[in-house]
């Protein structure tokens, strides 16, 4: 407001200085002489000249609630320690979901098929017959016979080294390349197997790809109710801090209300002030978190080589968190701080209709 | 001038009152806690605009209770209560806190915020109307100075005296120019000279247009002043104009 406006209030003022007039005539000679100081300055209507005399012009006011109903250095932790497990779930949802992507496009990529050895019939003719009709399809990028001695080394883990595997009748395996494109049509590769080669199996390993996709799909549910544990654990803290910081501070609210506060602006300045914890609390969980993934990245970058990574990254893949693993990170953040911010509101509301009712 | 405007000496004479009605009007109230008896009955009384009355009776009557009744903070079990015209059963609680912007209280333990200071305190009727600082700071730095607490506004009231506190309250009750003030047990606290000069301020500022409800059992305090006097006693209220 500049000096030089004219000020909107005189009418107002004017009946203010009505009423104070008679607080001066009562209250003394203090008060009094001051009016006589500033009696002329009233009189011209520039009682806003006083101003600059008496407060500076950007002094903050005080919040309207105690700051020690408004520490919440605890739930502060609390919202952190709840985002940082959220983003620890959420990153190790997507790292478990791209390795098992890997997993089935690579499997995907590759059919087998089994030769087992049958009376009557000559096993080498077998396998010569369905390589050959493997062969035909367009889809099948390669075909690659495994000799005996292959297949006997699939079996050593089971069976051991230095058997004579000689005597036994062990299958024989084709392996099957897939070229990039569509899927290809193996109900008509199966067709003609059983017609020419009764005793081979085609096996697709679709029954691998459903329980990889099935152990996926269950991680990802694991991960978001992990998710909703966690916000509804939030939600929990913040609805009791709200309620203990409103018990604290009953007296102040009954007064803003006597003086015509209206709920919403009660409302505000403990939604403001959990907000603010929440978006705190949240950054500082998520920062955690991307430290976590960053820092835990590196450092098995380096153990690459080592036998124990191997087996990490055999379920991993890759330590390295993608870019939409780091935005769900900062989802995860924002979302805490917004139920914070939600939940407090609601909660002043709740109580201050209870506080009403309980009048 | 056109023959359609209208001389203020053709007014009839009592359109002012006419255009005013009672500020708060109390017909039939009852008040009961959960299934107890009712500790007030049957409360039928009005406050007319620019009016002066004591509120009164012995410790316990009531007296506090049926100024809650007034500012709406305790709901009558039964009755009707109706504020500047309008009947509050109904309201929601933004239309209350309108209304109670138009009333200024006064309380026996003054109930300053102590976290505030004493300017921030005179102040938070208007800052909780959503006012820019900028707007009022004026208003309320010529009330502090002129209710004697100029020199006082940056501290915050537990440093105050008894009567600087009540200063400081009367101030905060005045500061949005309220219609009607309600004072309780305003002497309370404060020597008996100072409730004197008290009581002459809220006189002068009934004779400048607030309508003022003292609630007091102080009967040397009534007896300084011939006034209207609405009398709480077994939980009934008598009124003696």
């Amino acid at each position: 407001m500049s000096m030089n406006e004219p000020p909107a209030e005189i009418p107002r003022l004017q009946s203010i200085r009505i009423r104070v007039r008679a607080v001066l005539d009562t209250l003394g000679d203090r008060a009094g002489s001051l009016f006589a100081r500033f009696a002329p300055l009233l009189r011209q209507g520039s009682s806003l000249a006083l101003k600059p005399l008496l407060v500076p012009r950007d002094r903050v006011l005080a919040p309207v609630l105690p700051s020690k109903s408004r520490s919440g250095a605890a739930l502060m932790l609390v919202i952190a320690i709840m985002t940082f497990l959220a983003a620890l779930t959420a990153g190790a949802v997507h790292l478990v979901a791209d390795a098992s992507r890997d997993w089935s496009r690579a499997i995907a990529r590759e059919m087998t098929i089994q030769i087992r050895p049958a009376p009557g019939r000559i096993i080498e003719a077998d396998i010569e017959a369905a390589a050959d009709l493997a062969r035909r399809q367009r889809s099948i990028e390669s075909v690659r016979i495994m000799d005996r001695r292959e297949g006997e080394k699939l079996l050593e883990p089971w069976l051991g080294t230095g058997l004579d595997l000689g005597d036994l009748p062990v299958p024989r395996l084709i392996v099957l390349k897939l070229a990039n494109g569509p899927a290809p049509d193996l109900s008509g590769l199966r067709a003609q197997l059983a017609e020419r080669v009764p005793n081979a199996v085609l096996d697709d390993h679709r029954l691998w790809l459903n329980r990889l996709k099935l152990m996926a799909d269950s991680l990802l549910l694991i991960g978001l109710l992990i998710l909703t544990l966690v916000l509804v654990a939030t939600a929990l803290a913040v609805a009791f801090a709200t309620r203990g910081a409103m018990a604290g501070t009953a007296q102040i609210i009954d007064v803003l209300h006597l003086v015509g506060a209206e709920d919403s602006y009660i409302a505000r300045q403990f939604q403001g002030h959990f907000l603010r914890l929440g978006l705190r609390g949240g950054a500082a969980g998520c920062l955690a978190a991307f430290a976590f993934f960053i820092l835990g990245g590196l450092l098995l970058g380096r153990l690459t080589n080592t036998p124990g990574m191997e087996q990490v990254e055999a379920l991993f893949g890759r330590f390295s968190l993608p870019l939409a693993g780091y935005i769900s990170l900062v989802i995860i953040g924002v979302l805490v701080a917004v139920v914070t911010g939600v939940v407090s509101r609601v909660t002043v509301y709740r109580t201050l209709r209870g506080m009403e009712q309980g009048q | 001038m056109s023959e359609f405007v209208v001389e203020p000496e053709r007014l009839p004479e009592n359109w002012a009152e006419e255009a005013q009605p009672d500020l708060v009007r109390f017909e039939n109230v009852g008040l009961r806690y959960g299934i107890g008896p009712e500790i007030l009955r049957d409360i039928d009384f009005s406050i007319p605009p620019q009016s002066f009355q004591f509120l009164t009776g012995p410790s316990g009557a009531g007296k506090t209770t049926l100024l809650k009744l007034v500012m709406q903070t305790l709901k009558p079990t039964r009755g009707r209560v109706t504020l500047f015209g309008e009947n509050v059963g109904q309201m929601s609680q933004s239309e209350l806190a309108r209304l109670r912007r138009r009333i200024g209280i006064v309380f026996q333990d003054f109930r300053l915020l102590d976290h505030l200071t004493t300017y921030e305190n005179v102040a938070l009727p208007l800052l909780v109307q959503g006012r820019e600082e900028a707007s009022y700071r004026a208003e309320v730095i010529e009330l502090l100075r002129w209710v004697g607490l100029g020199d006082r506004m940056h501290v915050p009231p537990v440093i105050l005296s008894g009567g600087e506190k009540q200063r400081a309250a009367i101030a905060r009750a005045l500061i949005a120019q309220p219609a009607l003030l309600l004072a309780d047990e305003p002497t309370g606290n404060v020597d008996p000279g100072l409730a004197r000069r008290l009581l002459r301020l809220f006189i002068e500022l009934n004779k400048s247009g607030t309508a003022v409800v003292i609630a007091t059992h102080d009967l040397a305090l009534m007896d300084m002043i011939d006034a209207r006097r609405l009398v709480l006693a077994e939980g009934a209220l008598h009124v003696y104009e």
